[in-house]
């Protein structure tokens, strides 16, 4: 056993991203299991690794964990990226649930039907430059700090960094009303870690293509 | 200012509900300020006091917190619901969002156009009984204590006995193949804050009705 952390997904982004987002930047090297059929997915269910017979599935400190939201907490819990106290983690809290809801939107794109993908596309493109970034550019401005929370780097910054990320994916221009974001984007990049997570031949994926699309359906049927 | 939380929603469960029985679980007395039409929607924000525009929102401490995981994360650190180390939260953050999960399927039932319904009932019944509720009976079972995580009243107990009531509204025999769920919610139906709450005049919500959903709609679309 190699101590490592051991994450078992498709070889995509899907729920499993934001995990390897934070595992990368707080500076944590972990192994993948990809599964790649249904009966994999079959014979780990019958194993008894999923406590609701869902992926993600994340083997860290003798727990075998789920749920992609208590895993997140636990990494940011223990590698210091949840505030220093319980109202910085409130703000976090916030400030990562919002930053959620429009990665969902992002998550579930790929599967919609095509005579709604348009619809979806521009819904994206208004919440994130309505709705979402208008709040982080305003709390960076109003504390002219480089991090979202408590002057420190937090599991917020790195929720944030993803989501633009994946945004300008979709919409290269998508932050030209917003300078600060684009000064913390530069920053967030920058950081070791982040950088490192950044390069070509980390374990970040690619954004998702119809192959993707086809090997989720395939595995996950219901 | 009275102090206590101030909780503004629709006069409806929703997704205050749960943030509803938290507060009185951990027997901390709240206000209401109700939503009825879409102005008032828009009034709070205009204001500013939503951050994603959105509500649930919950004055408390100073803070006007929105995004519901946010606010039952806070409420339970404050009052000591969150297990006592890293671990107890990752063992209660697991079965609180199996619960989410559950719950989310519970909430939508009535939203479901006609068409929709007989198939949805049909997969909450299987997701309930097949996925979900055998686990936490295995997890009772296993450590044959009182509660779901470290021997200790936690928010997982809160938003189980919570999930197991709407799911009898929804098929009243659901539990009958979990006789320690059964024993469960007998058991915390009883602890003194939670029996409060269950009894009428308490602030706890009804199930949305059919006939309500348009009102609703009109104030969220």
């Amino acid at each position: 056993m190699s101590g490592k952390p051991r994450l078992t997904y498709l070889n995509g982004r899907g729920r499993m991203e934001p995990i390897r987002w934070l595992l990368g930047a707080a500076g944590v090297e972990f192994e993948e299991t990809f599964l790649e059929t249904r009966e994999e997915y079959e014979k780990l269910i019958k194993g008894g690794s999923l406590l609701f017979q869902q992926v993600p599935l994340v083997e860290i400190d003798g727990m075998k964990m789920v749920q992609t939201r208590a895993i997140l907490s636990y990494i940011a819990g223990k590698y210091n990226l949840y505030g220093k106290d319980l109202k910085e983690r409130a703000l976090i809290d916030m400030y990562v649930e919002g930053i959620t809801d429009l990665m969902q939107m992002i998550l579930m794109f790929p599967f919609s039907p095509p005579e709604e993908k348009e619809k979806n596309f521009n819904s994206i493109k208004e919440k994130a430059t309505n709705r979402y970034f208008p709040v982080f550019e305003k709390v960076l401005k109003q504390h002219g700090q480089d991090f979202l929370v408590g002057n420190k780097c937090s599991w917020a910054d790195v929720q944030l960094i993803e989501a633009i990320l994946a945004v300008e994916e979709k919409i290269p221009a998508v932050l030209l009303a917003f300078p600060q974001l684009q000064a913390f984007k530069i920053r967030m990049s920058n950081m070791p870690t982040i950088k490192k997570f950044l390069q070509p031949g980390s374990p970040r994926k690619p954004p998702p293509d119809d192959h993707y699309v086809e090997t989720v359906l395939k595995i996950f049927k219901n | 200012m009275s102090g206590k939380p101030k909780l503004h929603y629709f006069n409806g469960r929703g997704r205050m509900e749960t943030i509803r029985w938290l507060l009185a679980a951990a027997g901390v007395e709240f206000e209401e300020c109700f939503l009825e039409t879409k102005d008032d929607l828009k009034k709070l924000q205009k204001e500013g006091s939503l951050l994603f525009q959105q509500v649930p929102m919950v004055e408390i401490d100073g803070m006007k917190m929105v995004q519901t995981r946010a606010i039952m994360n806070y409420i339970a650190t404050k009052h000591n619901l969150y297990g006592k180390d890293l671990k107890e939260r990752a063992l209660i953050d697991m079965y609180v969002e199996g619960i989410i999960d559950l719950n989310e399927l519970l909430m939508v039932y009535v939203f479901q156009p006609a068409d929709k319904k007989e198939q949805h009932f049909a997969n909450i019944v299987d997701k309930a009984t097949n996925r979900y509720f055998p686990v936490y009976e295995k997890v009772l079972k296993d450590h044959g204590h009182d509660f779901l995580v470290g021997n200790q009243f936690s928010r997982a107990d809160v938003q189980l006995l919570e999930t197991l009531l709407m799911a009898e509204e929804c098929k009243p025999d659901i539990l009958a193949k979990f006789p320690l769920l059964q024993s469960f919610k007998a058991r915390i139906s009883n602890i003194p804050t939670i029996k409060k709450f269950l009894q009428p005049g308490s602030q706890r919500k009804p199930p949305t009705d059919e006939k309500d959903v348009p009102k609703v709609m009109k104030i969220f679309y």
